[in-house]
């Protein structure tokens, strides 16, 4: 029985908090956080070179052969950092090429998506929270047509792995004719989204899109529960470290009962999730059998106790927390995200109930 | 991350489970003995082979055993899974054996530890008292010296198993003079003398479970101390570092919520079976969102552990997350129920619906709450998880109280 991480998973992690703390701090967060496009170029390259964007590529397509879970363990660093950038809708779009493109589709594209020299994303979403295989409505054949929502960063990528009708998946280059993106307004500005409208747009049907597709899916619950579980984290420590600071009656406020109980409640809620994402991340890499139901559980688990930690800790801060100034904010929004993305929690609890038999 | 044990404790298991089938149930003659016989006699083979008493010393009855929190776990889902008897559960063993073997003379060792490992002792634990709850220090059941025999005034509340029990491991006030803390003594006290009274403390479930005991001029040998005059709050503390974590209650949680599944299915809302009811289909998803990471974060603690390393802040939290999720728990059945939520907890028709239980869930619905309060409230686990695990600061009560 192992049920921890290795010492190289231990350091990735490290690795990227520490650069993230270098690089990504809270004043220059904010600057992205706050500026035009939610893409800091430089951010990006040090997270390339520091290995994520070719993280679960294959060795021979130039990646370093890992799995969901390292995926997995970066994007809880990464959620508790609010690092902003296109690394979810990219690792997703990559993994479905990875599970689901023709050799000579993945000779083209995994070398350049695994350096970073191209960028992909996954526009799964359809209006009215269709987000999952079943409910795809684009038709694709030679040509796609219809709308997609909710495309990470569409206006900076190169590739887009497309969910179509039937449940199938479709790789659109971004350059090809009919393709508008359109940026949404989104609520976390730390990873901006798009919508996309096809018009006749060239397209290449993945081969093995249709088993593919509810794999990808459930990668990208893990990713999103381990992102919640980050941010969950920081929101907690940004709380307590709040308490143990701010004085009132003469006293630091982490002294009242009051508090610390609300404090203690937030860590409870939250720290045995660590091994629920955990295990979803191994199920989808060991236990095939089990990956589906995990990913569902731990993504509808996760993203609504850290909602409610957000909330927490807003009222933890008082009358600051509330401020578009406190840091809280940035981490609030992060989790609305993990929260709505790929279907909200009641969606994936009654996908749980279902996949259990019941 | 691999959630099989490995070849070595695959093999480990392999043997005891051979070991178990050839002597659990007890066969042959041993099968004719009275139960309490053959449990020992299967007990003494099976702390021959290091299966049982693994951290107490072979001179003190026990198979000293290297700690291996992996042989451990297998070693409890094996017996559980034959219902074969473990280790004596009673706070004898989980208490009172650690506290003597750290802090006892060694003559308390060889006359206590090896009966109470056998199972041959009983104990019960005098801490609490009606005035000193949380607040345990403030004890005032007192001890004094006369001749060669302390001699105890006071009263115990919530003492499990007092009349079963051969002696007491109790906290009693021998410094009146010294500060709070320092004024306590641990005495081991004979339970069946003139000077006990038990009087059994009716629950609102309707049982019994627990007791008063007056202690009117009890008596106790003066070298039945452990440790010296005034160092009974350390030695009482020195147990809690023996407890270890949440792998035994997850697995309760798991079974319990299994059987409120199989509730879920043989009940009916709306005339049909309730599992097809929406509401009810989210609430125990959502709540095995929380027993499975209760769950899986017991299988990380144990590898942590397993590696020598602290598993950090969690460990602060298992018992408020367990009693949580078993509040929870009896909360959905009790609405799965429906009508006969009105019934006798204790009534046949409602038995036998808790795996592995007795208890019905009714009475599960207000048992949940004894076990939250017991051994410190909600509100107390709060507390140490804010100022262990997160490290805000003490409560000034309990620094300066007198």
């Amino acid at each position: 029985m192992n049920f921890g991480l290795s010492e190289e998973q231990r350091m990735l992690q490290e690795t990227v908090r520490q650069f993230l703390e270098n690089e990504c701090a809270p004043p220059k967060l904010r600057e992205i956080f706050e500026g035009e496009t939610g893409f800091d170029p430089a951010l990006w390259k040090g997270m390339v070179e520091l290995g994520l964007a070719g993280l679960h590529v294959p060795e021979e397509h130039g990646g370093a052969g890992l799995q969901v879970l390292d995926l997995a363990l970066v994007a809880e660093t990464l959620g508790y950092g609010g690092a902003p950038g296109p690394f979810f809708g990219h690792a997703l779009g990559t993994l479905a090429l990875c599970l689901a493109a023709s050799d000579s589709q993945k000779h083209k594209w995994l070398p350049r998506l695994a350096t970073g020299s191209a960028l992909a994303t996954l526009a799964l979403g359809e209006a009215g929270g269709a987000w999952q295989p079943e409910e795809w409505a684009l038709p694709a054949g030679d040509t796609l047509s219809g709308t997609k929502c909710g495309v990470p960063y569409a206006s900076l990528a190169d590739v887009m792995v497309v969910g179509v009708a039937g449940g199938g998946l479709a790789l659109v280059e971004r350059e090809s004719q009919g393709v508008e993106v359109t940026p949404v307004g989104g609520v976390d500005r730390s990873r901006r989204v798009d919508q996309v409208r096809f018009d006749g747009t060239p397209c290449e049907v993945l081969p093995d899109g249709k088993a593919a597709a509810p794999r990808v899916r459930d990668a990208g619950l893990v990713l999103l529960a381990a992102d919640a579980f980050g941010a969950g984290s920081r929101l907690v420590d940004l709380s307590v470290e709040y308490a143990k600071t701010r004085e009132q009656f003469g006293v630091t406020i982490g002294h009242f009962q009051a508090l610390k109980h609300q404090l203690a409640n937030m860590a409870v809620e939250l720290e045995p999730s660590r091994a629920l994402y955990w295990y979803a991340a191994h199920a989808f890499d060991q236990l095939p059998e089990q990956a589906e139901r995990a990913s569902a559980l731990a993504k509808a688990h996760i993203t609504e106790r850290a909602m409610q930690i957000a909330r927490d800790a807003v009222e933890a801060h008082g009358g600051i927390g509330f401020t578009w100034e406190c840091d809280v904010q940035i981490w609030f929004k992060r989790v609305m995200f993990d929260r709505a993305y790929l279907g909200i929690p009641s969606v994936h609890r009654e996908r749980a109930a279902r996949l259990a038999g019941w | 991350m691999d959630l099989s044990y490995g070849e070595e404790y695959e093999e480990f298991r392999a043997e005891l489970r051979t070991f178990l089938e050839e002597n659990w149930p007890p066969k042959g003659a041993e099968a004719e003995l009275p139960k309490k016989e053959a449990a020992a006699s299967f007990r003494e083979r099976a702390t021959a082979r290091g299966y049982l008493a693994r951290s107490i010393p072979e001179k003190y009855g026990g198979s000293e055993q290297p700690p291996d929190e992996i042989r451990a776990a297998i070693i409890r889902e094996e017996f559980r899974r034959v219902r074969a008897p473990r280790d004596a559960r009673g706070i004898g063993t989980m208490m009172l054996v650690p506290t003597l073997l750290e802090k006892g003379a060694e003559w308390q060792k060889e006359k206590f530890v090896p009966p109470t490992v056998s199972g041959e002792y009983r104990w019960c634990q005098g801490y609490s008292e009606p005035g000193s709850g949380s607040d345990l220090a403030s004890l005032r059941t007192r001890a004094e010296l006369v001749g060669d025999e302390w001699v105890i005034n006071g009263q115990k509340i919530w003492t499990t198993q007092a009349q079963q029990a051969h002696f007491m491991f109790c906290l009693c006030r021998t410094e009146p003079d010294a500060p709070k803390h320092a004024g306590i003594s641990y005495l081991l006290v004979p339970m069946d003398q003139p000077g006990i009274e038990v009087s059994p403390l009716r629950q609102m479930t309707g049982g019994a479970d627990f007791n008063q005991v007056f202690l009117n001029d009890a008596r106790t040998p003066a070298d039945w101390i452990v440790g010296q005059r005034g160092q009974g709050w350390e030695v009482s503390r020195a147990t809690l570092k023996h407890e270890r974590n949440s792998i035994g209650a997850a697995a309760m949680s798991t079974a319990m919520f299994d059987g409120l599944v199989q509730l879920a299915k043989q009940s009916q809302r709306g005339g049909r079976p309730a599992i097809e009811d929406p509401e009810i289909r989210q609430r125990l998803v959502a709540l095995e969102g929380y027993i499975r990471a209760h769950e899986y974060s017991g299988y990380r603690q144990l590898t942590l552990n397993a590696r020598g390393e602290h598993p950090g802040s969690i460990q602060t939290m298992n018992k408020l997350v367990s009693t949580n999720i078993g509040s929870e728990v009896a909360k959905l059945a009790l609405d799965l129920l429906g009508e006969d939520g009105l019934l006798d907890p204790d009534g046949e028709r409602l038995l036998g619906q808790i795996p592995n239980m007795s208890r019905s869930w009714i009475s599960q619905y207000m048992y949940s709450l004894g076990i939250a309060v017991a051994g410190g409230t909600g509100n107390i686990q709060r507390n140490v998880i804010a100022e262990r695990g997160l490290g805000l600061p003490r409560d000034h009560y309990a620094q300066s109280s007198k």
